[in-house]
């Protein structure tokens, strides 16, 4: 029986330490081991993006990453989204669009239109749709989760 | 999921040793959109995952004159997001680009997706039809396998005990040549191919007629299929839709496709000759310089 590994990493620009075993998900890690409960686990098997986190600088289904591979890693969440000040232009959007139900999605698609946006802040509605089709949602049906990150791409660029 | 280890090798000597002593109970671990599936869901017991991008030749991409050497860590976004191999491999492009999402394409590597041997790996036709080569290290040292010869069945490949693929060799291209990937499925994103097919082809300086062409296939064999008498049959040819259609005819044949519940046997020839033509006419504008 393998046993817990040592495993120091950055989430959100602070330096965490965790223990778990080599099995458990990053998921699995953030949620239960160091407590960040904002990445949510949809499928598990990394079709729905729900635990969509940025992971060295790249968008990821943390289901789908070991929690030992964040070792030296660079791990931002939705909990790092918002700042002292407020929202994030796209967390506000997406309230002032609507764009969210049941909420279960919403942490995975605001951080994957979040990496979107800083890298391509002129993403078209094609491009958008394309960049999140990695994030299901069963509630609004995407039109107004689109609307809301085309909206936020605007008040980024303003 | 069972209790597993995890052993980040910092060389390729270590990783071998670590694969050596354990056998079929150890396996690389590259973007682990495949492997951690299979581990969660029980279709696959292990001791050990050996993280591939702990070792630095499996993470290398590197172009050169003599061709590509891409490490079989190196996921697909580092692909599409070099410009130079892009522009030199559309058809690779193609396939690493349409590979699950964004999320996925961020750790999915196409060594990955050539050692899982899915019989609908979205980017082995183009490894094949781009003339790649499989680099493998083990406890007897180097050898290389054509990625037509890789996959042995549906999960299964030439790889054995103690043995990892290092990287896949492509050659670089030829002047006036093309190649392409298309697949059907019935959505526009995220799902896994009904058919698929790459064709490559060589064309004279005049662009009006094919030297030679390569044309594979995915999902419709319990393996990768190169369609070897479909490729020959433009070799000398015009340029012509009687020719590309011929071609068509006899990949079609040459694919040997099941009934299941992502499509028939009757649908999955038809897409094969139907992407065929499409995937060589894409693959001669681009060897024209035309797009």
């Amino acid at each position: 029986m393998p046993g817990l590994v040592h495993v120091t990493t950055t989430i959100n620009g602070n330096q965490t330490d965790f223990l778990c075993e080599p099995r458990q998900s990053l998921l699995e890690c953030l949620r239960d081991v160091v407590g960040m409960t904002g990445s949510k686990e949809g499928c598990n098997d990394g079709n729905c993006g729900a635990c969509t986190v940025n992971l060295d600088g790249r968008i990821v289904t943390s289901c789908l990453v070991l929690g030992v591979e964040a070792q030296g890693a660079e791990v931002n969440t939705i909990e790092g989204v918002a700042s002292a000040e407020g929202l994030h232009p796209i967390q506000q959007s997406f309230l002032e669009n609507a764009a969210l139900q049941c909420g279960i999605c919403t942490p995975g698609f605001i951080v994957a239109a979040k990496a979107l946006l800083e890298a391509e802040p002129d993403a078209d509605e094609a491009r958008i749709r394309h960049w999140l089709a990695g994030n299901l949602c069963r509630c609004t049906g995407y039109d107004k989760i689109v609307r809301a990150v085309i909206d936020a791409g605007e008040r980024m660029r303003a | 999921m069972r209790a597993i280890d995890y052993v980040a090798p910092t060389s390729l000597s270590e990783a071998v040793s670590v694969l050596s002593a354990h056998g079929d109970r150890a396996r690389p671990l590259a973007g682990g959109t495949d492997i951690i599936v299979q581990l969660r869901g029980g279709r696959r017991e292990l001791d050990v995952l050996l993280d591939a991008k702990t070792i630095p030749e499996l993470n290398q991409i590197e172009l050169t004159d003599s061709g590509l050497r891409l490490g079989a860590a190196v996921p697909c976004y580092e692909i599409y997001q070099n410009q130079a191999v892009a522009a030199a491999y559309p058809g690779l492009i193609d396939a690493a680009g349409l590979i699950g999402s964004i999320q996925i394409q961020g750790r999915a590597s196409i060594g990955g997706n050539l050692c899982n041997a899915a019989p609908s790996g979205d980017s082995i036709p183009p490894i094949i039809t781009l003339g790649g080569e499989a680099h493998i290290n083990g406890p007897n040292g180097w050898r290389a396998v054509a990625a037509e010869d890789f996959c042995t069945g549906p999960g299964r490949s030439v790889l054995e005990a103690g043995e990892i693929l290092v990287g896949i060799q492509i050659p670089a291209p030829v002047a006036n040549s093309g190649t392409a990937y298309l697949r059907f499925i019935p959505r526009n994103e995220m799902d896994i191919a009904v058919a698929g097919v790459s064709s490559s082809v060589v064309l004279d300086a005049s662009g009006q007629t094919v030297q030679s062409a390569r044309i594979a296939l995915a999902s419709v064999g319990p393996t990768p299929i190169l369609a070897t008498a479909a490729g020959d049959s433009l070799a000398g040819k015009a340029v012509s839709d009687d020719a590309i259609a011929e071609a068509g005819r006899l990949a079609s044949e040459a694919a040997s496709p099941i009934t299941d519940m992502r499509g028939t046997i009757r649908q999955r020839h038809h897409l094969v000759d139907v992407l065929t033509r499409r995937t060589l006419n894409i693959a001669i504008r681009r060897a024209r310089g035309e797009e």
